[in-house]
């Protein structure tokens, strides 16, 4: 067997026995689709009143679940990154790990099969999300092309993150701890343009929100499928998961040689 | 395929290791035959865990040279792994993957294809007792079973040469058995075995050889009769009621170790019947009384004190 073909095998063993960890825990699916499903009808249903009206003063125009429904999204797929963080410490702390690498397995295959796992398992919550969405009354102007592209971008950002939660959850002591931490990513297209436009914040806040890496994906996803300028955030959005990914990879490889007996 | 095989399944010259300013292994050497069981004895922080973790290619040595299965363990670890085994000291399963599924997965990433890998995973859940619960997952399995199952997942691709790290600590009485029963079993199969312990009886009833740690050193090595040898021996707790009947008892087992304060002397014996009877006798004789008396036998202890002048339970500090 070449060396290629042995590290897609075995990457190929390791995600199937992860994907059966999501299927044999779903209450991990269940959490990273209900944060986001109940955000939504927390800020459609309960403040969406006032938060749309404020919002189109100015403005005009537009249901406020048309404004808010892809910054969720976002939320949808940072939200299932987070259970590839947990999954990795629990492998960690396990001893497993330990026993894979006393044994002739690619090395490559066991932080690429939760990466692929992981993207996998968040397109199927993101999926649920955008269902909710819809049927919650999100009307999406975006033709067949725009959703592809929408879709692409979401799973080049799922991709991204997911090297960045394998390092979180190899950087974690306890799995507590991995859940935790990516929390911070979680919850960050919240301090960009997903409820509210950035230049309604106050000074400092607005600068930050403006430049943040999740303001240009939100502007590029709420471009495709509510029609929109998007101009050059498709670009920088793409730039953001590219340094994403390979800060995630590079951390992930030094943080998995760093320690090699757990 | 070696077509010369080497003499030694395992072999370290001057093994090194450091964790910063902690020297846990200072030039270890160690030979283990080939078919043989070797047990590494050591009290708790002695080095035998990170011993296990250098020979199975876990974690690197700082020096010295270590070959397993006839490979370089730093040259060739790819070619060690294929050989080896590993059994942990914590069992390590997937606990949301049933018996069954996580024989097939250690079958998979061994490559043995689909239908050999099932086979020799209801084989070996067969052999060991596993097969009524192969279906459920490994979470809800005791102690016991843990162990036979993460026996059985090292088992999977035929190691030849086999680590066990403390195979039985934390196990009842009976599952212990078991674990010895495989352990005979496999070494009748022609496998090498490699474990650590902290039970003397444990490298008694499996090794062949017995290599003593401590300092990051072997203090001592052979069989379990050689190392007994080493040990000062059992020996009778004579108490007495008063100072005068210690004395005279002292002058007649000269040269046995006296404790004026606790008024107690200790007689060298094998602590048989007969031997009691002899001693009783010459007290008897003598016409002194003892108050009380207590048998004391060779053990794990003993060997420690003997061997490293500190009782087992201390915690060995290394320099």
């Amino acid at each position: 067997m070449t060396a290629l073909a042995h590290v897609l095998t075995d990457s190929g063993t390791m995600l199937r026995r992860n994907l059966r960890h999501a299927v044999r825990y779903p209450a991990m699916l269940t959490a990273t689709i209900m944060t986001p499903v109940a955000l939504l009808l927390l800020f459609v249903g309960v403040f969406g009143g006032a938060l749309g009206a404020g919002l189109n003063e100015g403005r005009g125009g537009g249901d406020y679940i048309d404004y808010i429904a892809p910054g969720i999204i976002l939320m949808a797929v940072t939200s299932g990154c987070m259970s590839t963080s947990v999954a990795v410490c629990v492998d960690m702390t396990d001893g497993i790990i330990a026993r894979f690498r006393t044994m002739p397995v690619a090395r490559a295959s066991l932080l690429t099969g939760h990466v692929a796992a992981g993207v996998i398992m968040t397109s199927i919550s993101t999926l649920a999300v955008v269902g909710a969405a819809l049927l919650m009354g999100f009307r999406t102007s975006a033709t067949a092309v725009e959703w592809l592209a929408a879709g692409g971008l979401l799973i080049a950002l799922t991709f991204a993150l997911s090297w960045v939660a394998v390092a979180m959850g190899l950087a974690a002591k306890t799995p507590e701890g991995a859940s935790n931490t990516p929390m911070l990513i979680q919850f960050l297209p919240f301090l960009g343009s997903a409820i509210v436009p950035p230049d309604s914040m106050p000074g400092a806040m607005s600068a930050f929100a403006e430049h943040q890496p999740f303001t240009p994906l939100n502007e590029t996803l709420r471009g495709l499928l509510t029609g929109g300028p998007i101009g050059d955030d498709a670009a920088i959005s793409l730039a953001w998961c590219a340094a994403f990914a390979v800060t995630g990879y590079v951390w992930s490889r030094l943080l998995f040689r760093r320690d090699p007996s757990r | 395929m070696a077509t010369n095989p080497p003499p030694s399944a395992i072999q370290t010259v001057g093994l090194r290791k450091s964790f910063g300013d902690k020297v846990v292994l200072d030039g270890l050497d160690l030979a283990v035959a080939r078919g043989t069981v070797f047990a590494l004895l050591g009290p708790n922080g002695a080095g035998k865990t990170v011993t296990v973790q250098i020979l199975s290619t876990l974690i690197r040595a700082d020096g010295g040279q270590v070959r397993v299965a006839g490979h370089d363990v730093a040259a060739d670890p790819g070619a060690v792994r294929r050989a080896i085994g590993v059994t942990g000291q914590r069992s390590a399963l997937d606990d949301l993957l049933t018996g069954r599924e996580n024989l097939i997965l250690m079958a998979d990433l061994h490559h043995l294809g689909r239908a050999a890998g099932r086979r020799r995973a209801d084989l070996l859940l067969e052999r060991f007792g596993l097969a009524e619960v192969a279906g459920r997952r490994a979470a809800a399995y005791s102690g016991g079973m843990r162990r036979r199952l993460d026996l059985a997942m090292t088992l999977i691709a035929d190691p030849q040469i086999i680590f066990l790290d403390e195979p039985t600590t934390g196990l009842d009485p009976r599952s212990r058995r078991v674990m010895w029963d495989i352990v005979r079993d496999l070494v009748a199969g022609g496998v090498t075995i490699f474990l650590t312990t902290q039970y003397l009886d444990e490298a008694d009833r499996l090794a062949d050889r017995i290599g003593v740690l401590d300092g990051g050193r072997l203090v001592a090595e052979g069989t379990a009769e050689e190392l007994k040898r080493l040990v000062p021996g059992g020996h009778v707790t004579l108490r007495f009621a008063d100072a005068a009947a210690l004395h005279a008892a002292a002058a007649l087992f000269e040269p046995a170790p006296r404790d004026d304060e606790a008024l107690t002397l200790q007689v060298p014996s094998d602590g048989g019947v007969r031997s009691l009877r002899v001693l009783l006798a010459r007290l008897e004789d003598a016409s002194i009384e003892v108050d009380e008396l207590s048998v004391h036998l060779p053990d794990l202890d003993d060997v420690f004190l003997a061997l490293t002048g500190r009782p087992r339970h201390e915690k060995v500090t290394t320099r």
